[in-house]
């Protein structure tokens, strides 16, 4: 995608991937952002965060991407990760039902306290485990989802209807062969209102407003636990 | 040096037998394993030459079989996992002659050692340094060489260890044989609740193993009930060490001959791992509303943690061993420069920063009132870099944890970068780094919301660190790896060693190629490490220096106020030859002891 033409204007979109574990967050951005897939891939600690770009004709999109790990009892963190998005990517499992609930609970979640202006996506992933294949960009994955049959639990129309009723941008990806994905990023990129989108960086640290934690907090200056053995430095 | 290591060792030697004629022409034909006699110790002191005196302990038992083979010096650490109901009921194994501590044993000397055996070890300065010389080719046998049938059998279980069991949805996998698959693993951890709710088990699904976790659990709080908690038994050839914390049973089970204190500090960090998850009153709050919590559902990510600090406990780790951390050998003044790079572009926020490099350390800054503890670092180092969440993640990571020995009580928020992870921009072609030579910079802050402030200082550190050139040096030292033996020592016969830095909590050892880079003889090393740390950390053990001879190594441990030293030889190393060595590893470490470690760091 090298981009060898006059200088587009460029930048940047927040973007925030929501879900339940498992159900294919951390994939979907490597294969966006790497164009690779792992098979077992060990969940997420806290939340990554990743950068990739993105070409249209007119402009270039630098999606600043959160992948947050979706661990119940980092539930009260996810705030700090959508508050100034202008994009989410809400992830469910099409194999598995109670993903969807969990997904339309992110949905309301979003709508209640992100940026008015955000557009959200709604996603179900592993497609490739319906059978219905997906020819994905390998292509020879097809195969082998035939043979693994239907495993899909959640039908594209109940989804479909549920997105447009929302209002919400709809897609059924895999990341394991790469299907739709791509057209997920572009999709949003596309559907960012120009009005939003403002020249870039530095905006992030100082928009990250302090807002006073609920969790406990660590005191510095509390008494200290007896060390079993000294320092390490 | 050398001649005068041994000032008194005539008391043990007095009391050998004379050597049967003639002897063993080579000791890698050592096949049979040394008697009872074996086990037992007295101890003898041993002056150095730079004046410190350690004690020596030695054979004083002959009998080739005494029943109660233990004398009071080693015994305490080392737990009887016995591989067989023969030995079982005495507390030092020897039946793996690999592992039984004894001085040495006559008959098992090549003809070199024959005359020192009778004039005296210490007696080098009335030989030629021709004789000494030729004596000192003897010794090429290298560690571990013999493999016994037992050896044999525990090299092809320690190979299958780390595979994973089938689980349920695999039709050609009846439960019994996976069943047999579970009980074939040579280590087990288990966590449960008290309330007997399985939390986490290494290997098998928990539906598989239901059972026995509910036999465990059955076992534990009969032993509660009594008042009387019950710390470990032994069922078999395996070592079951149980650890009661707060609301929850952690169980080790261990087929590896690890001494129970060693299981038992494994046990910890597992539970360190669990508070890291959920901080103390989190779990406290869970079970004292619910004691019948399922604790899957908040540990939700966590079990892959647990696995990867397992898996580094079975593999053998001698960082978890002597509970030390090991820091990237650097000139005393790339690393000053390097701290003050680190704490110019210092962010606010800032608690805790470090360097890593090749999992080890390479810098770190530190507010003067706290130090960092081994344990949490330990926590830190496991997800980082034995546990494939981060390193797979490619990107920057911002993680909610509680570092338990900081403070147990809360979060703070950790960033991390890899360098080299870093995908580059697009259509580059990635390039291959590997695990061992990455850089990380990990930045440490209370503030949850700090994530910009601490990205913004990463980009400044690397960017001073580029700069002056650091960051080459750093991976070039990383990339070079740890000295050989013999680069450290030259002419030595020793194989390996760990030094560790009692004041700095940090440990060095030369590499582990060629001889103990596969899985099992690395095992077998740190197997051999861990019972020479147990004998001298036993209580009421005076030992300051241990000396052992087994069938297929020879080893020596040397304690002082300020240093541990293990190291290992080849059979039939001679004692004066082992602390000749001993001596030149020290004397090295003393040389660069503020290249080999961090001394205070970076306090702001
Ligand atoms: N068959 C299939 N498996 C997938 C797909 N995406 C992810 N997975 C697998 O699902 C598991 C969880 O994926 P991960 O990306 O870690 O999920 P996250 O917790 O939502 O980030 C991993 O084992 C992936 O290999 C997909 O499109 N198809
Ligand atoms: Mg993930």
């Amino acid at each position: 995608m090298a981009d060898a033409n006059a200088p587009k204007p460029s930048s940047s979109v927040k973007l925030v991937l929501l879900g339940e574990a498992a159900v294919g967050k951390s994939s979907l951005v490597l294969r966006f952002v790497n164009n690779d897939f792992q098979e077992n891939k060990e969940p997420t600690i806290g939340a990554a965060f990743l950068t990739q770009k993105c070409n249209l004709p007119t402009r270039t999109i630098k999606f600043e991407i959160w992948d947050t790990a979706g661990q119940e009892r980092f539930a009260s963190l996810a705030p700090m990760y959508y508050r100034n998005a202008q994009a989410a990517l809400v992830v469910y499992d099409l194999t598995k039902p109670t993903s969807l609930i969990k997904a339309k609970h992110w949905v309301a979640e979003l709508q209640r306290q992100a940026s008015p202006g955000i557009v959200i996506a709604l996603v179900g992933n592993k497609l490739d485990l319906t059978g219905e294949g997906g020819a994905g960009q390998d292509g020879s994955e097809g195969a082998e989802g035939e043979e693994a049959g239907d495993a899909r639990k959640i039908t594209t129309e109940e989804a479909q209807s549920y997105a447009e009723e929302e209002g919400l941008l709809f897609f059924e990806t895999s990341a394991k062969t790469g299907h739709n994905v791509t057209e997920v990023f572009t999709a949003i990129a596309n559907a960012i209102p120009e009005t939003s989108l403002k020249s870039t960086r530095g905006a992030g640290a100082s928009s990250m407003a302090n807002r006073g934690g609920d969790e406990q907090r660590v005191n510095l200056n509390g008494p200290r636990e007896a060390a079993k053995e000294g320092c390490a430095c | 040096m050398g001649k005068e290591d041994v000032a008194s060792s005539g008391i043990a030697d007095g009391e050998e037998r004379p050597p049967p004629l003639p002897p063993r022409p080579s000791p890698a034909a050592i096949v049979g394993k040394p008697t009872t006699a074996l086990s037992s110790m007295n101890i003898q002191t041993l002056s150095f030459p730079d004046g410190s005196r350690g004690t020596f302990s030695t054979t004083n038992d002959n009998g080739p079989a005494s029943s109660d083979p233990v004398s009071s010096s080693a015994d305490q650490g080392i737990a009887d996992l016995g591989f067989s109901a023969a030995t079982r009921g005495s507390r030092i194994n020897d039946i793996d002659e690999s592992m039984s501590i004894m001085s040495f044993a006559p008959t098992l000397r090549p003809p070199g050692d024959l005359e020192s055996l009778l004039i005296g070890d210490g007696d080098m300065s009335k030989k030629s340094p021709a004789w000494v010389l030729l004596r000192s080719q003897s010794a090429i046998v290298q560690p571990f060489e013999s493999t016994s049938p037992e050896q044999a059998t525990f090299s092809a279980s320690f190979a299958r260890e780390f595979q994973d069991i089938p689980d349920e949805s695999e039709q050609s996998w009846p439960d019994e044989d996976r069943i047999r698959l579970w009980k074939s693993k040579l280590k087990h951890y288990m966590i449960l609740s008290s309330a007997g709710k399985p939390i986490y088990s290494r290997h098998g699904d928990l539906a598989l193993i239901n059972s026995s976790m509910g036999v465990v659990q059955t076992i534990i709080s009969f032993y509660e009930g009594a008042k009387n908690p019950l710390q470990g038994f032994t069922a078999g050839d395996a070592r079951f060490v149980i650890a009661t914390r707060g609301p929850l049973y952690f169980v080790a089970i261990s087929k590896l001959r690890e001494s129970d204190s060693e299981l038992r500090a494994q046990l910890d960090a597992l539970y360190m791992q669990i508070l890291s998850t959920l901080t103390l009153p989190a779990l406290t709050n869970i079970f004292a509303n619910r004691p019948s919590t399922d604790l899957r559902k908040p540990l939700q990510g966590t079990e892959s943690l647990l696995s990867s600090l397992a898996d580094s406990f079975t593999r053998g780790s001698p960082s978890a061993l002597l509970g030390a951390l090991e820091c990237l050998r650097l000139r005393k003044s790339h690393r000053l420069a390097i701290n003050n790079a680190f704490l110019k572009t210092r962010a606010d926020k800032l608690l805790y920063g470090l360097i890593v490099a090749g999992g080890k350390l390479v810098s770190v800054i530190r507010p003067r009132r706290h130090s960092l503890h081994p344990s949490d670092l330990q926590l830190i180092f496991n997800m980082l870099f034995e546990s494939g969440g981060i390193k797979s993640g490619g990107g920057e990571n911002w993680i909610p944890l509680c570092l338990p020995a900081f403070n147990n009580r809360g979060y703070l928020y950790m960033y991390v970068s890899f360098l080299d992870g870093q995908p580059p921009e697009q259509g580059l072609a990635e390039e291959s780094v590997s695990v061992d030579e990455q850089i990380a910079i990990i930045l440490i802050s209370p503030d949850k919301e700090s994530f910009f402030a601490l990205q913004q200082m990463r980009d400044d550190v690397v960017a001073e660190l580029k700069k002056r050139g650091h960051l080459d040096i750093i991976k070039a030292a990383a990339q070079k790896g740890r000295p050989t033996v013999h680069e450290i020592a030259p002419g030595t016969h020793i194989n390996h060693f760990l030094f560790k830095s009692r004041a700095n909590v940090q440990f060095c050892m030369p590499s582990l190629q060629p001889s103990f880079s596969s899985l099992i003889t690395h095992r077998r090393l740190v197997t051999l490490y861990s019972h020479l740390h147990a004998a001298v950390h036993a209580k009421h053990s005076h030992l300051k220096v241990l000396h052992c001879v087994n069938v297929d190594s020879t080893s020596l441990a040397w304690v002082t106020p300020i240093f541990e030293l293990y190291c290992v030889a080849g059979p039939n190393t001679s004692r004066s030859v082992m602390t000749q060595g001993a001596n030149k590893i020290i004397q090295w470490a003393k040389r660069e002891e503020e290249r080999l470690f961090i001394i205070g760091g970076g306090v702001f």
